[in-house]
């Protein structure tokens, strides 16, 4: 697609501002979206309807009517807060999450940025959140904003772990961190894909990423940083306005990225589930997006059925269950490749 | 405006950090919870001490909600005056509150309420214990980060509460039982509607026993959480599913009868520690479940047995009791409520006091949350089931 570009619009910055600029275009309408979406499942989960009225159908305007009213609200800043920091930390949240886009490959024609080393960039650009939520609960000057912020680096930065090497054993397999080989490994027939393969070892892989995503977006069960019960509202205790606006939007598309590693790792990414049926680049966009809202229907459906684990027991399941069994699976799958060379 | 310092010292000790040619010193820390915070179920203040995630001490604060609900008792014009003010002491379970405070008076004036009307009150007592343990189930399930079983047990409370508005019009605080009667007889339809209402929940609790109760991460929550020992229980005078949680049978339904309770069969749950220790959260918790199961016994029975009557006819005309004095104890859903009533031979109570169940069972909070960690205060503080109205009256 960059070479398309290049080539139609004759001018090399440009187009590198369109590739910066489209997975915002996605961002944005994906938020408002899921917003509402999540609103209903939770609504029709409980017996509820949920917004019905804003813009006639199933009140599918809600979340446009809600960002409206919070551009209007007054920016208020805590008067002991540290104004620099404070100001800061919902920019780098959402500079941390909107980066690792830059290498998910949503179709077999467009990724932001065709690097090498793809996945192992958007592990590590994704520790970015942690540094803006530190900087959020630390600046508001508040016990409970402290609280949640410390909770969640702490927590961050141990589901990494697991994350980390849960996907080291599918790169073992492909031999390669890029994004785009990853996917092309696992083209042709669903049963082609990484979950399926070298059973049962990426499948349990597959568990592990998908538990200790759910750690690393900070939802149910592990929304401990920002369990409302306990810390209020965790480290956007203090914030009001666009700047909550900006950490509940840095927050989804948090959800929107993991959920498509996972598909785009262990499940095929933007190949066709059935061989060459519906192949080519636009249903290739539509086979991704349909599985990484999979995932993300996945990630409500837990957010309101089960509750909440406590800091040492969610310490006790990344520390103690999940890193040695990635670990496992890794030495597992390190085997069974050198054996099938 | 003027910064100042978040951290507040309280207790710092040093501490000698391999490479650091200085000891360090770490700081306990004051935080408030409350009185706006989101569990801790209306206006009640917690002084936490907190070491890090690890809660030293715990002080409650209480008395934003003081109504002065004795002093008001005292300047009615006359005794049926105060039952609408017993409905907003426990205003999630009014009828039992109002129900111990009309047993008193009648016990003063020495009078016999026809059966119909004991029976009457018995079921909508019942009723309201469901109600009120459905919302303590349901707050509960949201203090551990559980959203759905909160709706889910709203649900259930609003066909109790469409029972009430068909039988007094009102859904929340009802002024129902008066003193030697009720102020409205039942529907026609009422026991076909009780009947239907029991059979639809027993299968809602089984639904909720597979949401919430026998969830793995609720049990590891609330298993072995903020244990209390029967004899604390006992010595702090807690009552209700806080005694009861702790393996302690003590039910005033059947340890003291009044009412029509001792015509009626049905079992007293206790904690016995299935998931944990006996008296953790978790006991409270399905003490509370299974008094649910039990007063469904109960209404079912009783509707089966309503005697025929006039529920108004032993209301007397003139209501002043003789200089005397009377205490009544009645079981809430939240516990032991005692009124003690002083009559002085005028048409309104000389002093009424209420031993209120919720503000002796919050005594017990600092004792079981020393030591555990943030989370657990909640949890602790969920399962005792405190409404704030009660204890600050």
């Amino acid at each position: 697609m960059k070479e398309f570009l290049v080539n139609f619009l004759q001018n090399e910055i440009l187009v590198y501002t369109i590739m910066v600029v489209l997975p915002l275009l996605w961002i944005i309408p994906f938020a408002l979206f899921a917003v509402w979406w999540e609103r209903k499942i939770s609504a029709h989960m409980q017996d509820r309807l949920g917004p019905m009225r804003t813009g006639g159908w199933h009140g599918w305007a809600q979340t446009i009517a809600d960002i409206l009213k919070l551009i209007q609200k007054e920016d208020i800043v805590p008067g002991a807060a540290d104004r620099k920091l404070f100001n800061l930390a919902p920019y780098i949240v959402f500079v941390g999450s909107f980066a690792a886009y830059a290498a998910i490959p949503f179709s077999a024609a467009y990724v932001g940025s065709e690097i090498n080393i793809g996945l192992f960039y958007v592990i590590s650009i994704s520790s970015l959140v942690v540094v803006g939520l530190l900087m959020a609960g630390w600046a508001s000057n508040n016990k409970w904003s402290l609280f949640g912020a410390l909770r969640s680096a702490s927590q961050i930065i141990s589901y990494e772990i697991p994350i980390a090497v849960s996907l080291l054993a599918v790169i073992m397999v492909v031999g390669s961190f890029d994004m785009q080989e990853i996917n092309q490994a696992q083209a042709g027939w669903f049963w082609n894909w990484f979950v399926f393969q070298k059973p049962p070892l990426l499948f349990v892989a597959f568990l592990i990423y998908f538990v200790a995503s759910l750690a690393e977006v900070n939802r149910t069960p592990f929304d401990i940083p920002e369990a409302e019960s306990e810390l209020v509202a965790g480290y956007h205790t203090e914030y009001a306005g666009m700047k909550f606006a900006l950490l509940f939007l840095a927050e989804y598309a948090n959800m929107f990225a993991v959920s498509a590693i996972a598909a785009s790792v262990f499940f095929g990414g933007w190949n066709s589930p059935f061989g060459d049926f519906l192949t080519g680049p636009w249903w290739g966009l539509f086979w991704f997006i349909a599985k990484s809202m999979s995932f993300i229907f996945v990630q409500m459906w837990l957010r309101w059925t089960l509750p909440r684990l406590r800091v040492d027991q969610l310490m006790y399941v990344g520390w103690k269950v999940l890193i040695p069994f990635s670990f496992a699976i890794v030495i597992g799958i390190g085997f069974w490749v050198m054996m099938g060379q | 405006m003027q910064t100042t310092l978040v951290q507040e010292e309280v207790d710092s000790r040093p501490v000698t950090v391999p490479g650091f040619s200085r000891p360090l010193r770490s700081h306990e820390m004051v935080i408030n919870m409350g009185p706006q915070h989101p569990s801790t179920h209306g206006v009640l203040r917690l002084e936490l001490i907190v070491d890090g995630e690890i809660v030293v001490d715990a002080i409650p604060h209480i008395g934003y909600l003081h109504r002065c609900f004795e002093k008001h008792a005292e300047y009615m014009t006359n005794y049926q005056q105060v039952i609408p003010y017993c409905d907003r002491m426990d205003y999630v379970a009014a009828m039992n509150a109002e129900f111990g405070y009309v047993v008193a008076c009648e016990k003063l004036l020495k009078i016999k309420v026809p059966d119909r009307v004991e029976y009457i009150r018995v079921i909508m007592a019942e009723f309201q214990r469901i109600a009120s343990h459905l919302i303590a189930i349901g707050t509960y399930g949201m203090d551990i980060g559980a959203f759905t079983p909160f709706l889910f047990c709203m649900r259930d409370r609003e066909a109790i509460l469409d029972i009430y508005e068909q039988t007094c019009g009102a859904r929340l605080l009802y002024n129902y039982m008066w003193i030697g009667g009720l102020s409205h007889d039942v529907p026609a339809d009422f026991s076909e509607k009780v009947k239907r209402f029991c059979k639809m929940f027993r299968g809602t609790i089984n639904e909720l026993n597979d949401l919430l109760s026998y969830n793995k991460i609720f049990v590891e929550r609330t298993a072995n959480v903020g244990v209390l020992p029967g004899d604390v229980a006992i010595n702090c005078g807690a009552s209700g599913p806080v005694l009861r949680g702790s393996g302690v049978k003590f039910d005033v339904r059947k340890n003291d009868p009044y009412s029509v309770y001792d015509k009626l069969d049905f079992e007293i749950p206790v904690g016995k520690g299935l998931k944990g220790v006996v008296g953790d959260c978790w006991d409270r918790y399905m003490v509370r479940v299974h008094e649910m199961e039990q007063s469904l016994n109960i209404i079912e029975q009783a509707v089966d047995t309503l005697p025929p009557g006039d529920v108004q006819s032993a209301i007397p005309k003139r209501i002043r009791p003789d200089a005397s004095e009377v205490y009544v104890r009645t079981e809430t859903p939240k516990g032991e409520i005692g009124y003690y009533v002083v009559a002085d031979g005028t048409a309104s109570p000389y002093r009424v006091k209420v031993r209120p169940p919720c503000f002796v069972n919050l005594s017990v909070l600092p004792a079981m949350v020393r030591g555990s960690m943030i989370a657990d205060v909640v949890a602790v503080l969920g399962s005792i089931d405190i409404v704030l109205g009660e204890v600050d009256r």
